[in-house]
């Protein structure tokens, strides 16, 4: 899409964009080009200084099994946190949108937990799940449940999950009640004058309709569940038990901060900024279907 | 008060030409109206006059002075779009008073022109509001009272009524030429609707696919279109339109006659047709004939007549002067 | 006349059923915060000898004001202020940059302005998370650790709110423009006159979407603030964990977690109709 009215001259132009371009090299494109530099480089055991390795990074990355064992992880998460979070949200939208009245209230009560930091999320579902004084897990222990995801790793991804997917509801369920209002009324009550029970109606008619919006939302979500989960995981579990809960953003950080294995890490950043690359392509291959509608 | 003169004005987007060497000399305080389907050009001529688009050769002239390269606010114009173009945001006193206030005039002096402008068109009650609150009527007020008040040397109108529902468009179109005559201003005036063109008229332009094929008063236009698609454009319902040879005319190709022109017998006279179906409309009744070789050929006739009943062969006759020959290329042949 | 259950309108018990789910979601929603919320009003021996209690108890003020005025590390209202230096400087800042590049973008014509476009728009696919050791490098060779710019200006160089003005602005018809320009306007006076004013609701939603998105950051100040001082709240909270074996002050580390939900919750409770316009619009 392009303007039919355009101002003339380039040195106004020029200055207007001067902010973002300076602000975009310095703290993206050059270290966007140093990861892409440094996956290249191993230090010497002295760390003195570093040896060119080409794509031996990459190489080792690929072969390590630590890395493919995140690599699964972040799969299973990223599935797991995409399939709850949609799930529930989806489940209240067609609550809310049967209401006449009141969608409004129930919409703004469950708002909250969009603003809630992801890693506040973790802070809050860590305390009622916490092996010592968790009101949750005494309470499963009551019932002879002996919780701990400090050792237990399927304990620690349900926790790691239930935590990114409670904070994520919120935003699914604005974009799945909108989308479900927007089918108008006439097509429901034509299927409901046909005949069509509620499932038969919603399998046949809001359901495709509600595509586009489901489409979008597993995109974003697996985008979130990549990237933004970082604050969940590091408050809960640090990654543990035994890597369990490593995803691929967490080990990034654990290689190269904690690890100091900088070659590694640029390596690993390399490799998401692929994923995120592919990542993005699908959604705007969508975003333009979407256009044409 | 100014003339306007466009001198073999051309405009090409790369190798296709959009308008062909147009020639308009527009006198002081008179109505033109450019006339036209869509796509023939003459929003784009508009809004070269305008300086909105770039003019590829020729020169505009506002009272004699070149304005090819001047920008649209030096060019003494203002202009009425299509979708009037007020700023949402602004209230319609803001709307009214913004090129004054671009332009530093003093603030008493843009009161009195905007209090002048909204007495002219009845805004007065209306000019604390935002557009949003208008009725369509009150908002094309509004962007004519944006227009008076700059005082320009020409009004430029790009199809400001197409906007408005039928019987609104019909008085704000008396509105337009009441004020056009109380304040004398050179306008140029772009509609697809020939009803405006004619009425709105002092001289009208049709154009077709870049070029202007016809300038002058509506009624001579009507009468007398000088080519073929200037009389199947102007008039309602269209002109019809048969091949020479077949009612018996041997130069040029097709004969053109206005449904009003051809009568009805049951005598034999210039061609047969069988009547299709009948229109009566009260005053006049439309009736639809259909050919031999299938075209449909439409007679006006007074409403006074008696009903043809459809199915039967009538003949139709017309005089050798409502008839009108074009030749191979769409020009006149036997012009008057 | 037969009954319809679903998104066809109808009263009587399914209608309660309906609210019922509602309310028990919501619950769910609310729970975890409820939990935060009394623990934040009781002692530390009511949290440690489980199970503790479900309703709020009498010691709100005392969690509340030790946690603001002393913490553990920093006073909470330090990181509160840092954070809110952090949300708004990122907000701000990308909204005015935004604005500037995506008018240039839109309403010029210039060499270069495809690549340009380009450019700006590859950010909009890399979060921080995925550049996180250069960038340090970056912040740290500026020595803009422990500041405010440090931890602003990365978090700015990401091309959202560039594209989502873009795609305002293109909705902006052209006459708008065009008569701005009869009326003798300037480029920046069409900017400062008409398209500002018009883009009101979007730079409001977008506001609403950048405090939230700088508020909520976790690992960027993780990562450059060593000093408590310059703790956001947000990383703060993990910070308050003591390593090893030691006893968390469970009361003041879920005062805190309140405290760090607030300004975040009360954006968007009071900017909801905005927020919801904005998150929809500009995901579309």
């Amino acid at each position: 899409m392009e303007k039919r009215v355009i101002f003339k001259g380039w040195m106004l132009p020029a200055l207007l964009l001067m902010p973002q371009i300076v602000i975009t090299a310095i703290f993206f494109f050059y270290p966007a080009g140093q990861a892409i530099w440094q996956s290249m480089f191993v230090p010497d055991p002295f760390g003195l200084k570093t040896q060119f390795v080409g794509l031996g990074n990459f190489e080792y990355l690929l072969n390590d099994p630590y890395y493919r064992a995140s690599f699964l992880t972040t799969a299973i998460f990223s599935t797991l946190v995409t399939v709850v979070s949609m799930g529930v949200a989806l489940y209240l939208a067609i609550l809310a949108d049967r209401l006449i009245k009141g969608s409004g209230t129930y919409r703004t009560l469950l708002i909250w937990p969009y603003a809630v930091a992801p890693a506040v999320a973790g802070v809050l579902w860590m305390f009622m799940f916490n092996t010592r004084v968790g009101v949750v897990s005494w309470y499963l222990g009551l019932l002879g449940y002996d919780w701990n995801h400090v050792l237990n790793e399927a304990e620690a991804m349900g926790l790691v999950v239930a935590a990114s997917s409670w904070g994520r509801i919120s935003y699914n369920f604005l974009f799945f009640l909108a989308g479900l209002q927007a089918i108008p009324r006439s097509v429901i009550e034509a299927a409901a004058i046909d005949g069509a029970k509620f499932w038969t109606r919603f399998r046949t008619i809001v359901w495709p309709l509600l595509s586009p919006v489901t489409f979008f939302l597993m995109v974003v979500n697996v985008v979130y569940a990549f990237f933004e989960t970082f604050g969940v995981i590091h408050t809960i579990t640090s990654g543990g038990p035994q890597q369990a809960t490593t995803i691929l953003v967490y080990k990034v950080y654990s290689d190269g901060f904690v690890g100091q294995d900088l070659g590694s890490s640029a390596a690993q950043s390399v490799i998401l900024l692929f994923v995120v690359g592919v990542l993005t392509v699908i959604q705007f291959k969508f975003i333009e279907r979407r256009v044409h509608y | 008060m100014a003339t306007l003169t466009l001198d073999n004005v051309r405009k090409s987007f790369g190798a296709t030409d959009v308008i062909h060497g147009v020639d308009i000399d527009v006198q002081e305080g008179e109505f033109i109206v450019i006339v036209g389907p869509s796509g023939c050009g003459k929003s784009t001529l508009l809004r070269m006059v305008a300086g909105l688009e770039g003019i590829s050769s020729g020169e505009i002239r506002i009272n004699g002075k070149r304005v090819n390269e001047a920008e649209p606010s030096a060019r003494d114009i203002a202009m009425v779009f299509q979708n009037y173009a007020l700023y949402p945001h602004m209230s319609v006193f803001d709307n009214m008073a913004y090129g004054l206030k671009i332009a530093k005039t003093p603030k008493d002096e843009i009161a009195a022109r905007v209090a002048t402008a909204a007495k002219l068109l009845q805004l007065q009650p209306y000019l604390d509001r935002r557009p949003r609150e208008l009725s369509g009527g009150q908002r094309q007020r509004v962007a004519m009272g944006r227009a008076i008040v700059r005082k320009p040397a020409v009004f430029l109108f790009d199809e400001p009524l197409s906007n408005l529902d039928a019987k609104l468009r019909v008085q704000m179109r008396l509105e337009i030429k009441q004020l056009q005559r109380e304040l004398g201003v050179t306008s140029l005036y772009v509609t697809h609707d020939q009803v405006e063109a004619m009425t709105l008229a002092d001289r009208m332009i049709v154009m077709n696919a870049g070029v202007a094929d016809q300038i002058g008063k509506p009624l001579e236009v009507y009468e007398n279109p000088q080519t073929e698609f200037v009389a199947g454009f102007i008039g309602s319902p269209a002109t019809n339109f048969v091949p020479a040879g077949s009612v018996g005319v041997s130069v040029g190709t097709t004969v053109g006659i206005r449904p009003e022109h051809i009568k009805l017998s049951a005598e034999p006279s210039r061609l047969q047709a069988r009547v299709a179906y009948c229109e009566a409309l009260g005053a006049e009744t439309l009736v639809h004939l259909r050919l031999d070789n299938g075209q449909l050929v439409t007679v006006r006739q007074g409403g006074h007549l008696p009903l043809p009943t459809e199915g039967t062969d009538l003949w139709m006759g017309w005089h050798d002067a409502s008839m009108m020959v074009f030749g191979e290329d769409g020009r006149r042949i036997n012009a008057v | 006349m037969s009954e319809h259950s679903g998104m066809v309108q109808k009263r009587g018990i399914g209608h309660w059923f309906t609210h019922l789910g509602l309310i028990i979601g919501v619950l769910f929603i609310f729970f975890p915060i409820w939990l935060a919320f009394v623990a934040s009003t009781v002692t530390q021996p009511e949290i440690v000898r489980p199970p503790m209690p479900l309703l709020p108890g009498g010691h709100f003020i005392e969690n509340y004001s030790k946690a603001l005025f002393s913490g553990v590390n920093a006073p909470v209202a330090l990181m509160m202020m840092n954070s809110l230096i952090m949300a708004l400087g990122i907000t701000i800042g990308k909204i005015i940059i935004s604005l500037m590049s995506a008018f240039a973008i839109v309403y010029f014509r210039f060499p270069g302005r495809t690549i340009f476009f380009w450019l700006i728009f590859l950010t909009l696919m890399l979060p921080v998370e995925v550049r996180i050791v250069p960038t340090y490098q970056v912040i740290a060779n500026f020595g803009m650790l422990n500041s405010y710019s440090g931890l602003i200006f990365p978090l700015i160089a990401s091309a959202t709110a560039t594209f989502l003005f873009r795609q305002f602005f293109l909705t902006v018809p052209d006459e708008l423009t065009e008569a701005a320009r009869v009326d003798g306007a300037s480029p920046m006076q069409f900017f400062w006159h008409i398209l500002l004013p018009m883009s009101r609701t979007n730079i409001a939603a977008l506001f609403v979407i950048l405090f939230i998105y700088g508020w909520n950051q976790y690992l960027w100040p993780l990562l450059i603030t060593t000093d408590p001082s310059m703790n956001t709240i947000v990383m703060g909270i993990r910070q308050m964990f003591p390593s090893g074996d030691d006893l968390a002050d469970w009361p003041v580390i879920m005062a805190t977690s309140i405290l760090a939900m607030v300004p975040p919750v009360i954006v968007v409770i009071s900017m909801q109709k905005f927020f919801i316009r904005g998150l929809i619009d500009s995901e579309k």
